[in-house]
């Protein structure tokens, strides 16, 4: 198409002929600017659909319910009493162990890569934690149901119970019998798949930090750890908690890893080792055998209550991410 | 001289506690590919890839399986592909500085990481529901919504480290806009743009959670995308948790099968965004 911009040829039948696919050329120029502007339009309204869709399907239980939802634990199918109460529970429990794992392991990770591996390993070892990162769900979950559960039901939770038997709140923490799947390997396994993301990120994150502000704070002799400690995190404190939040909303959103090993049980228990739920273990169990409107709706009312929350976390995360980069760039 | 004993060993605690926690990062995956190697391989053979999946005590394969979650794949990409790369094209091309493109960035990492199930929910309220029963489009619709964000996100990226001068330097020679992004800043990305795709794919060949009330299962052969279709994760899902040693042992061959095809696709991604960054 270069050719009519670079020839100059004046005869005037040619100049018409020039005249009119120039406007051609205009027209589909204007066409294709249309058509992104309305992908990237789509893009928008989708997630708007998101939000109107789960709000509609929710109208039948929130009207049956109201507020009650949240603050309810019965989940009776027959008599069709629905409450929120044990799966938002489950959630945040099996989120908060999974952070207390992949928090200081993903940090550890970060440091290790940014100041400790050999320069030959960075790569490999930095490829490694993010294919474990593409790893699946589906694939923890298995692994977890058929290794990682009976592992811990054999081994881990009977010394767990008999060694806390006599602590007061910790008996109370590790009391019942050792099934293997529960909040605490569902919490364990999420916190195995959250890892490398925190580790990713906080690794990308310590590398925003300029090289003079670590050679100076070495150069009056800080060990290593100092330097990370009272240089590197103070200036990427930030862009971590963006990193940490977002793996927090991966955590709580997360199903089919937690669906194998959670146990599905409607009830509240104080022991970390029994079975419970989770709101989207729970969508995704009862949803295709869901019959009538008030069970199904229930479940979508679960699902919107889950993207309420993880919205306003990978929001919040986002936005922290936002400033670091900023930070960055200027 | 205590103090500087006590800084020295901090350093030294802190550090082993890092190269552990590395190893503890890395044992994880070689135990996960370890024990899928070592399950999965157990029921590889030539019945896994030409027979349909079985009913419970008797051998079969996962021919219908793959077969949904090559079709539900390819229309998924086929559709959120494009849509997504059009809208990354006007955030770096035409938007760049307007404050639609800042919101739709922000919405965009959103969706990037919204449980994929929220996403399963409305695609079945929004079609499921309204055509009134599952179907393979209604699944394939679900992991186009998750195949979006994925690529807008690399096509943006990638067409936002193309050099403005080669953009310049062609409307210079009077090509108009659309030409300069697709014939220059297009080409220029175009292993970027690769990239993203190939991630994408990646991302949504592993996705169970929303299929199984979109796609929902199907036992038997079927090519109908207006009827339930089988898909390797849904099988995979319902067949470790039946009882039977059968569908177990095809569970593991599937979840290996699903794994390499996944890791493969990201190593081909993450080599050819180096060779672009290298280059």
């Amino acid at each position: 198409m270069s050719e009519f911009a670079l020839s100059s040829d004046a005869a005037p039948a040619a100049a018409v002929s020039r005249a009119r696919r120039l406007a051609t050329l205009a027209l589909f120029d204007r066409l294709f600017h249309k058509l992104t502007f309305s992908a990237a339009i789509i893009v928008l309204l989708l997630l708007g659909g998101v939000i109107v869709s789960l709000i509609q399907g929710s109208i039948p239980a929130i009207k049956a319910f109201g507020f009650g939802f949240l603050a309810s634990q019965s989940w009776n199918p027959v008599t069709e009493n629905f409450g929120a109460m044990a799966a938002i529970y489950g959630t945040v429990a099996t989120s908060l162990i999974a952070m207390l794992v992949a928090v200081p392991v993903g940090l550890g990770v970060a440091v290790f890569l940014t100041e400790l591996c050999p320069h030959t390993l960075r790569r490999p070892i930095g490829m490694a934690i993010e294919l474990l990162a593409g790893i699946p769900s589906i694939i923890y979950g298995i692994w977890g149901l058929f290794v990682l559960a009976p592992f811990l039901q054999q081994y881990v939770q009977p010394a767990l119970i008999s060694a806390f038997a006599d602590t007061p709140v910790l008996s109370t923490l590790f009391a019942g019998p050792p099934y293997g799947i529960g909040v605490l390997t569902a919490g364990l396994i999420l916190g195995v798949m959250v890892l490398p993301f925190i580790a990713s990120i906080s690794r990308d994150v310590f590398d925003t930090v300029p090289p003079v502000l670590k050679e100076a704070a070495s150069g009056i002799g800080c060990t290593t750890w100092e330097v990370m400690a009272h240089v590197v995190l103070p200036y990427t404190r930030v862009g971590v908690i963006g990193g940490v939040m977002l793996g927090l909303g991966r955590a709580l959103g997360e199903t089919m890893a937690v669906t194998f090993v959670i146990g599905n049980a409607h009830k509240i228990s104080g022991s970390i080792i029994a079975p419970g739920t989770t709101i989207s273990a729970t969508i995704a169990n009862e949803f295709t055998e869901a019959v009538g409107d008030i069970y199904t709706s229930s479940l979508i009312e679960l699902g919107l209550i889950l993207f309420v929350i993880t919205f306003v976390v990978l929001a919040c995360a986002r936005l922290l991410l936002m400033r670091i980069e900023h930070k960055a760039g200027a | 001289m205590s103090l500087y004993y006590r800084r020295r060993n901090t350093n030294l605690v802190a550090t082993t506690l890092c190269w552990g926690a590395a190893a503890f990062g890395l044992s994880w995956l070689v135990m996960i590919l370890g024990a899928l190697v070592f399950e999965g391989a157990k029921g590889l053979s030539l019945d896994v890839f030409t027979q349909n999946t079985p009913p419970p005590g008797s051998a079969g394969g996962l021919l219908n399986a793959m077969a949904g979650s090559l079709i539900m794949t390819i229309i998924g990409v086929a559709v959120g592909g494009p849509l997504g790369m059009l809208a990354g094209t006007y955030m770096a091309e035409y938007g760049r500085y307007s404050k639609l493109t800042v919101i739709i960035r922000f919405i965009n990492d959103i969706l990037l990481s919204a449980p994929s199930i929220v996403i399963g929910l409305f695609v079945y309220t929004a079609l499921v529901a309204r055509m009134g029963h599952f179907s393979a489009i209604s699944g394939a619709a679900a992991l186009a919504i998750l195949v979006i964000p994925v690529v807008l996100r690399t096509t943006e990226d990638m067409l936002l480290l193309v050099p403005g001068s080669l953009r310049e330097a062609s409307t210079a020679l009077g090509l108009p806009r659309s030409y300069v992004i697709q014939r220059v800043a297009y080409r220029a990305a175009k292993s970027g743009l690769v990239t993203g795709v190939l991630l994408a794919v990646a991302r949504v060949s592993g996705e169970t959670a929303p299929l199984l009330f979109t796609s929902l299962n199907n036992q038997f052969w079927s090519l109908d995308l207006n009827a339930p279709m089988a898909s390797l994760p849904v099988v995979i899902f319902q067949f470790a948790l039946s009882p039977y040693k059968d569908w177990q042992q095809l569970a593991w061959t599937g979840a290996l099968l699903v794994t390499a095809t996944v890791l493969i696709l990201s190593i081909a991604a993450r080599t050819l965004s180096r060779q672009r960054t290298s280059k």
